[in-house]
């Protein structure tokens, strides 16, 4: 499939926060403060893997700006958000080939997800993945 | 007790594209208003509006009379007009005013909102990358939920088909050609599972309303409906809203279930009680998830209440009588008012060809919006 020149040559971890005063949020991208009960946050790398809880495709060039189509224009793009087991939904794009349908991709599918320049992407894990 | 408020005179533009600008909408609503009550805009002794991007409304006293009442401007995104309507209770129930004017207006340019990721608080990569699209976030909120409740794309085709038959049947709406199951499914896909003829689009409109106490309207000669309530509420942790990098896990908070369980609290009746109800439709999932977050439905279920027409003009609960957002656009700063304006004519019994048989007695409206804002009225008669 096509690479977008935008991915990261160097995946890494989500980096998160998490709630330092007992409620346990876990927040992305990090927060100082909770969201939840407003008390300190402490910066967490998140888990690269997870599952896609939801999805749907950005059929349309975004208008420009903010968006800033890649070289070679705009093409559509699935995106998600993806469920970690720290208890976080992540908003990412998924680096799926959508061009022969979207057989590729479907709720509850196991996913990695890394963090780079631009937002979270994710995309479908491997078998072999899977079972390591 | 709180004293009752009176609707005592309600008016709207046509929505859609427009040369006038979003002012003069507001104007000409305004007008509209003030004559159905049968006052003069002098009459009126406090006034609350806004608009999302139209302009300010306390400007429009140029074109009203500059008569020195206080006019409060309300910015507050999809729920503009709903706490413009909020305010507007408040002065009359705190003796403020016992003539008070509520507006909401809007003028959108065409396509998508285009919002900028640092007014959200997010990173410059959320706009360049192509994730600030409200669109987006709505193919998703309804597609975990089809999942989730067994909804399927032909319901959500029927939700819209309904919304241009009725808007077929309101005068000022902006949509009125009826668009069939079938076009709407085959219109393209804008967000999965979300198609073109699903979607509301950005449009130009405004809507006013005359709330009165009951000594100040008991001299009126217009025909006043009761605001059994009226609620506002932002969104608990634990919700999903448009423009999220994350979003907690477990069960969904909805601001919508939140708002419209204060607001039949306060009215001291339930869902059931409702004859006809507007909810907001940015695009078919939300009407069929709003069913049931403001509780006129379980989970699921909407799948066979679609189907069977209960949500028609004549089944056993009327959504979007005037085509709601669908078939009237999305003036962010109107629909509001828009709504509340509707049922006031569905209880007066004035709706023309789309009149709820049976003499509805009971109402309720319902917007929601970025970033995570509702508001709910329920009105009786």
């Amino acid at each position: 499939m096509a690479t977008d020149p935008r991915s990261p040559a160097v995946a890494v971890g989500l980096q998160g926060s998490r709630c330092r005063s007992g409620c346990a949020v876990t927040a992305y991208p990090a927060e100082d403060t909770c969201p939840r009960c407003g008390g300190p946050a402490e910066p967490e790398v998140l888990t690269g893997t997870g599952t896609l809880w939801t999805w749907t495709v950005q059929r349309y060039a975004p208008k420009s700006p903010p968006f800033q189509a890649p070289p070679g224009g705009f093409e559509p793009f699935a995106l998600g958000y993806v469920e970690l087991a720290e208890g976080v939904r992540v908003a990412a794009v998924l680096d799926v080939d959508i061009r022969e349908g979207l057989d590729g991709i479907r709720i509850g599918m196991p996913v990695t997800v890394t963090a780079g320049h631009g937002v979270p992407r994710a995309r479908p894990m491997t078998p072999g993945e899977e079972d390591s | 007790m709180s004293t009752d408020v009176l609707i005592c005179g309600a008016g709207r533009t046509p929505f859609g594209r427009s040369q006038a600008s979003g002012r003069q909408l507001a104007v000409g609503a305004v007008n509209a208003a003030l004559a159905d009550a049968g006052i003069e805009w002098s009459r009126v002794r406090a006034a609350f509006g806004g608009s999302d991007s139209a302009g300010l409304a306390d400007t429009l006293v140029a074109q009203l009379g500059l008569t020195g009442v206080p006019f409060v401007n309300v910015k507050n995104g999809c729920a503009t007009g709903g706490s413009a309507l909020v305010s507007a209770v408040n002065a009359i129930r705190s003796g403020m005013a016992d003539v008070v004017l509520a507006v909401g207006f809007d003028k959108h340019p065409r396509g998508a909102f285009d919002p900028r990721p640092e007014d959200w608080g997010l990173g410059a990569e959320y706009g360049s990358d192509g994730l600030m699209v409200t669109t987006q976030f709505f193919g998703m909120k309804i597609q975990r939920y089809m999942h989730d409740h067994g909804i399927t794309p032909r319901t959500l085709a029927l939700v819209a088909e309904k919304a241009y038959r009725n808007g077929g049947l309101t005068p000022e709406a902006w949509r009125r050609k009826p668009v069939d199951v079938d076009e709407i499914l085959d219109s393209g896909m804008v967000s999965d599972p979300l198609t073109r003829y699903m979607f509301c689009s950005p449009g130009a409109g405004a809507a006013a309303l005359v709330l009165c106490s009951p000594e100040a309207a008991r001299g009126l000669e217009g025909e006043p409906v009761t605001l059994r309530s009226a609620a506002v509420r932002t969104r608990r942790f634990g919700s999903f809203e448009v423009f999220s990098p994350w979003i907690p896990g477990g069960p969904l908070t909805s601001v919508s279930r939140d708002a419209s369980a204060a607001a039949f609290e306060e009215a001291g009746i339930g869902p059931g009680d409702v004859d006809v109800c507007q909810l907001q439709d940015t695009e078919s999932g939300a009407e069929v998830m709003h069913m049931a977050e403001c509780g006129f439905c379980e989970d699921g279920e909407q799948e066979r209440l679609v189907a069977s027409g209960a949500t028609e003009i004549g089944g056993t609960l009327p959504v979007n009588t005037d085509g709601g957002c669908i078939a009237n656009g999305e003036p962010i700063g109107a629909s509001g008012l828009r709504q509340v304006y509707e049922i006031v004519q569905q209880l007066r019994g004035r709706a023309g060809e789309r009149q709820v048989p049976g003499e509805p007695r009971v109402g309720f409206t319902h917007v929601y919006g970025a970033p995570g804002v509702s508001a709910c009225t329920v009105l009786s008669h």
